[in-house]
């Protein structure tokens, strides 16, 4: 596959460009992942006949491509892209929920990919994760009082009974839940309680990093500004540095210090908030950016993208947006583009930008 | 949210559960719950409700064999149910037998759910290698009939340690077999709920916060896979208590001189010829009722908790 | 007269905690060609009232009361063979789940000739041409090949667009389009959204939207409900409602907006959450979270705490609020003063 042979070439810039930042060190840096998901089940259902002979036939999905990104200490990074593109699987291999197919992740300058759970540890109280679905992230059998305790008992084994009580009482009421629900159980709350209930879990620890992937798209409008603050509080508070996982571009532009746009395992564009809502120089991402619903009266000129969108298992050759992209041309087809910085802090992976035709 | 705060003990979440209220509802739950517990509390109550201990060969006397029950002509008043071939006063026999069916069910059910629930636990959160090797085992134990079973390991036992041992200790040889024979229902059910819930957010949570396999299978995923565990748990009461009559039918169960409802079916069954027809037919009723009851509640549960018919 | 015509519409739910009154006084009209938004939180009804429209509402829910007039018919109690006649025919649904609609193992071409068949007398032939017209007025790429696949085949986009083609596909007058877009992505919701308000235009058909997306409604609809705990609060055309709500409970839903913020700072949040239908606030349902619930004294008013609003009429808009009456009257005495 093209984009295979080409992925050196791709490493040899990543790098170059990276070198130049290396003096502030980032909180999180994710080298080159890259994950596949075997679609093909165990050893003996991967057997094929093909052509009179017995053949293994493997099937994959490939979710991460080569995925490379910074999160500076106090930042709010957010990643965006459209469903499967892989925001999840970043996240999950971030938090060590999977592991990667190839690739780094390094936490304050330690690579904590393939640590055992043992190691990873005292990892866990400095990164924490929120979940999307709030309604599914506390376990139905257990009090909220049991929920919030089981963390602090975890990693602090040596605190008083009062104590960990007390830093219950703490984290509830500063996430906006009555300390006196404490022995209710989840599916007592709505969902956006739940919600607060899960973070309170996450800030229980006090943890320097938080993984919040979609938190706030199960919610309603008025629920998730509610959400959102909280977020943002507890980001001034804790001093919390966040890798943000969502779709709805609006909630991007207010909470985002940087924004990564992700397509089909891959980042097209990084970029500052403010300079990729002025200026998107990636296709993908001024066609998202024209899909916004916008409240104002004038109709819609978004930009219409021809084409199927590809699937994860037959990645396409080159730049993987270029059957959907209207300045695709024959090298977009051939060559996998690199991440290249721009002036204004951007960096964009596109042959189109990078020529100067677009 | 207007939710006012409120403790809830246990007992008050039961109370204002859907169990309870659709109990409350189902007469024909009731009618069955009322009836199992009439039989258990009446086969365990045997040695001070039974007119006589069937076991003691003193109180037994040979020349009152086969006799009808009350309401036939030739009864004797004090055998209200008449006897056996071997002169042993039927209700009597029939309460103790009742006992050991009970206890032979529940152990083997219990034996099952302890087998079943730690490989399908094993299996569903662990997957990979061992999830293959114990669903193959699995594949492999059903694969075999109960039947096979304990032919073999009767035979085993039998040839080992003698035919007495083997009847002395029939009642745990019986458990044994039956829980060993059906784990694999309790393991395959376990593991696809294990399954399901493993996928869920709140499983993830906990691996974030760094607790280890065992806590999180255990205190996490564990109790929210019972209540399929729960509901196939009567059906397999139910399977145990046949499977016990069966073997006992067989003559590969309990020994006539320690007989369950099986086994005394069996010993009745040569007289039915000789219109004796009271010594099978009594036990069997005895015998259909327990486990059409049994059976009626576990539907009932089924139907209770199945999530998609029924959404709080 | 239009097209449909609603009025205090009542939906109640028989659970055993007792009844759930999931919809109360509803009324709205909605003219031919005509598209109408619903927007409100999750659990306002939204989807009840669409259900209900078509008397699709299923046990332990039923019509209490009210009545829904469609050109000139009463649709409740009307008995199930003569409903069939509208629903799908007249009247059709799209549904958020595209899996709820297409049957997985029939192909597309299947499920659309059985749907004609079933309403008109027409040849396989003659279905067949129809259908395949429908999938070229979508948009669908390679409509030929596509009515012999099976849903399972489509990318979710294309499924939707499917749902579109056997919505349009025995030419109906209204459209019930339940939350169709959530599901998918953002660049293909635009495309799905600028394609469903194309069709409606040529063809003047009208569309029942419903949504939480306070954008999507602003660009596709003409007039929009608001709706809180069972009740609309607010309705009116779309364009006055977005640049100007008057409800506080709308003004709230707008303000909470990310857009209307300043990035970075705190976004203006309601508080609370909204009450469930089995135990609701007396007064307006609204009153716990609402600012406004004050008066010129600083005093909450007894009328939002004791009385339902009844809807008052402000300019083109309605709006169930007793602030916005008293303003209302307000402005009317000092008008009367002027001129006298
Ligand atoms: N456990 C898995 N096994 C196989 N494939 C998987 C698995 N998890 C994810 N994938 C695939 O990897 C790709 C990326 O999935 P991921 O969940 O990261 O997407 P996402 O960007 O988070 O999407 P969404 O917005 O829908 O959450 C998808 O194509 C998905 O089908
Ligand atoms: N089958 C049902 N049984 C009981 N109550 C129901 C049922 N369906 C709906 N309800 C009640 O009706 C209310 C309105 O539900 P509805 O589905 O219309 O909400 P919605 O506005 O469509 O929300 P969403 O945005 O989540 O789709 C809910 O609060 C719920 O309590
Ligand atoms: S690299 Fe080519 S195909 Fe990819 S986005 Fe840029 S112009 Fe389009
Ligand atoms: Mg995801
Ligand atoms: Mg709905």
């Amino acid at each position: 596959m093209t984009h295979v042979a080409n992925a050196p070439a791709v490493a040899a810039t990543e790098t170059a460009s990276f070198g130049k930042e290396a003096s502030t060190q980032a909180l999180l840096e994710i080298r080159e992942l890259t994950k596949r998901f075997s679609l093909s089940g165990d050893f003996l259902e991967q057997l094929r006949f093909k052509g009179g002979r017995l053949v293994r036939h493997q099937e994959h999905v490939h979710a991460i491509n080569g995925v490379s990104l910074d999160i500076q200490r106090g930042e709010a990074l957010c990643v965006v892209g459209e469903s499967g593109c892989g925001k999840s699987t970043v996240a999950r291999i971030v938090m060590g929920l999977l592991t990667p197919s190839s690739g780094e992740i390094r936490y304050d300058g330690k690579r904590i990919d393939h640590l055992t759970p043992r190691q990873l540890l005292p990892y866990r109280k400095r990164m924490q994760m929120i979940f999307q679905n709030p309604y599914a992230s506390l376990n139905p059998r257990m009090t909220i009082q049991q929920t919030l305790e089981e963390p602090l008992r975890l990693h602090h084994p040596n605190w008083e009974r009062e104590q960990v009580r007390d830093k219950v009482t703490e984290v509830m009421t500063s996430v906006g839940i009555d300390p006196d629900w404490g022995k209710r159980f989840g599916h007592e709350f709505s969902g956006g309680q739940r919600q607060r209930i899960a973070i309170a879990r996450a800030l229980a620890v006090d943890p320097e990093f938080i993984v919040a992937d979609e938190p706030i798209s199960a919610l309603d409008v008025s629920i998730q500004a509610q959400v959102l603050n909280l977020l943002m509080d507890a980001q001034q508070q804790h001093h919390l540095t966040y890798l943000f996982i969502t779709h709805d571009l609006a909630v991007v532009e207010h909470f985002g210090t940087r924004v990564a746009v992700m397509y089909l395992g891959t980042v097209c564009e990084v970029a500052p908030t403010a300079t990729l809502f002025a200026s998107p120089r990636h296709p993908y991402t001024q066609a998202l950016m024209s899909a916004i619903p916008r409240l104002e009266d004038d109709r819609p000129q978004h930009i219409r993208l021809s084409g199927e969108v590809p699937t994860p298992v037959n990645l396409p050759s080159g730049c993987v947006f270029h059957a959907r992209c209207p300045y695709a041309n024959e090298r977009c087809r051939r060559e996998v583009p690199a991440l290249i910085a721009q002036g204004d802090g951007t960096r964009v992976a596109c042959h189109g930008v990078e020529e100067g035709r677009l | 949210m207007t939710t006012q705060v409120s403790t809830t003990t246990r007992w008050a979440r039961f109370r204002d559960s859907y169990l309870l209220y659709s109990f409350k509802r189902t007469w024909s739950a009731q009618l069955c719950l009322a009836i199992f517990l009439c039989l258990v509390l009446a086969a365990f109550m045997a040695p001070w409700l039974a007119p006589t201990n069937p076991y003691d060969l003193r109180q037994i006397d040979i020349l009152d064999s086969e006799l009808p029950p009350f309401w036939i002509e030739g009864a004797v008043e004090h055998y209200t149910l008449g006897t056996d071939a071997q002169g042993r006063d039927l209700l009597s026999i029939i309460l103790y037998g009742t006992r050991v069916s009970l206890v032979i069910g529940f152990g083997a059910v219990i034996l099952q759910a302890i087998l079943g629930v730690t490989f399908g636990l094993l299996a569903g959160y662990l997957g990979g290698r061992v999830d293959a090797i114990l669903m193959r085992l699995a594949d492999i134990q059903l694969s075999f009939s109960t039947l096979m079973v304990a032919i073999v390991v009767g035979a085993v036992v039998k040839a080992t340690l003698g035919s007495s041992f083997y009847s002395q200790y029939a009642v745990l040889m019986l458990i044994l077999i039956i829980g060993l024979a059906e784990w694999p229902q309790y393991a395959r059910t376990v593991r696809a709920s294990v399954l399901a819930e493993k996928s869920k957010e709140y499983v993830d949570a906990a691996r974030v916060m760094g607790l280890g396999s065992r806590r999180i299978m255990f205190r996490h995923v564990l109790p929210n896979t019972l209540s399929p565990v729960f509901v196939i748990s009567t059906v397999q009461i139910a399977n145990a208590i046949i499977s016990e009559a069966a073997l006992s039918f067989l003559g590969l169960g309990m020994p006539e001189t320690h007989p369950s409802l099986g086994s005394l079916i069996k010993s009745g069954f040569d007289y039915i010829q000789s219109g004796s027809w009271w010594i099978t037919l009594i036990p069997g009723a005895v015998l259909v009722v327990l486990v059409l009851v049994i059976n009626l509640l576990g539907d009932w549960l089924r139907d209770v908790m199945n999530p998609r018919l029924y959404k709080g | 007269m239009s097209l449909l015509e609603v009025s205090d519409l009542d939906v109640r739910f028989a659970l055993r905690q007792g009844e759930v009154r999931a919809l109360r006084n509803v009324s709205f009209s909605l003219d031919r060609g005509e598209r109408l938004g619903i927007v409100g939180e999750s659990g306002a009804g939204k989807s009840v009232a669409a259900f209900s429209l078509l008397n699709l509402i299923a046990s332990p829910g039923f019509i209490a009361g009210g009545s829904i007039r469609f050109d000139g018919q009463e649709l409740t109690g009307l008995s199930d063979r003569a409903l069939r006649k509208v629903r799908g025919n007249r009247i059709s649904m799209i549904f958020q789940d595209p899996m709820m609609t297409l049957n997985p193992v029939l192909s597309i071409g299947e499920q659309m000739i059985e749907c004609l068949k079933a309403h008109r007398r027409i040849s396989h032939r003659e279905a067949r041409a129809i259908a395949l017209h429908k999938l070229q007025q979508v948009q669908i790429p390679s409509p030929e090949t596509r009515l012999d696949q099976y849903p399972h085949e489509l990318s979710g986009g294309m499924r939707q667009r499917i749902i579109i083609a056997i919505a349009l596909l025995l030419d109906p007058d209204i459209i019930i389009a339940d939350e169709p877009t959530t599901a998918l992505d953002v660049t293909i919701q635009a495309e799905i959204m600028a394609l469903l308000l194309e069709l409606c235009e040529k063809h003047n058909v009208g569309l029942i939207l419903i949504t939480h997306d306070l954008g999507v409604v602003s660009q596709v609809t003409q007039r929009m409900l608001v709706m809180y705990a069972g009740r609309v609060i607010e309705q009116g055309p779309t364009r006055e409602i977005i640049n100007d709500p008057q409800h506080p409970y709308t003004q709230g839903l707008m303000n909470a907006l990310p857009q209307m913020a300043t990035p970075g700072e705190r976004l203006n949040q309601i508080p609370g959450s909204m009450p469930s239908l089995s135990n609701l606030p007396s007064g307006c349902a609204f009153h716990p979270r609402c600012g406004f619930v004050n008066d010129a004294n600083g005093q909450p008013r007894r009328a939002c705490l004791e009385q339902v609003p009844d809807f008052v009429d402000s300019g083109n808009c309605r709006v169930a609020c007793h602030m916005v009456a008293e303003m209302l009257e307000e402005e009317q005495r000092l008008a009367k003063e002027e001129t006298s």
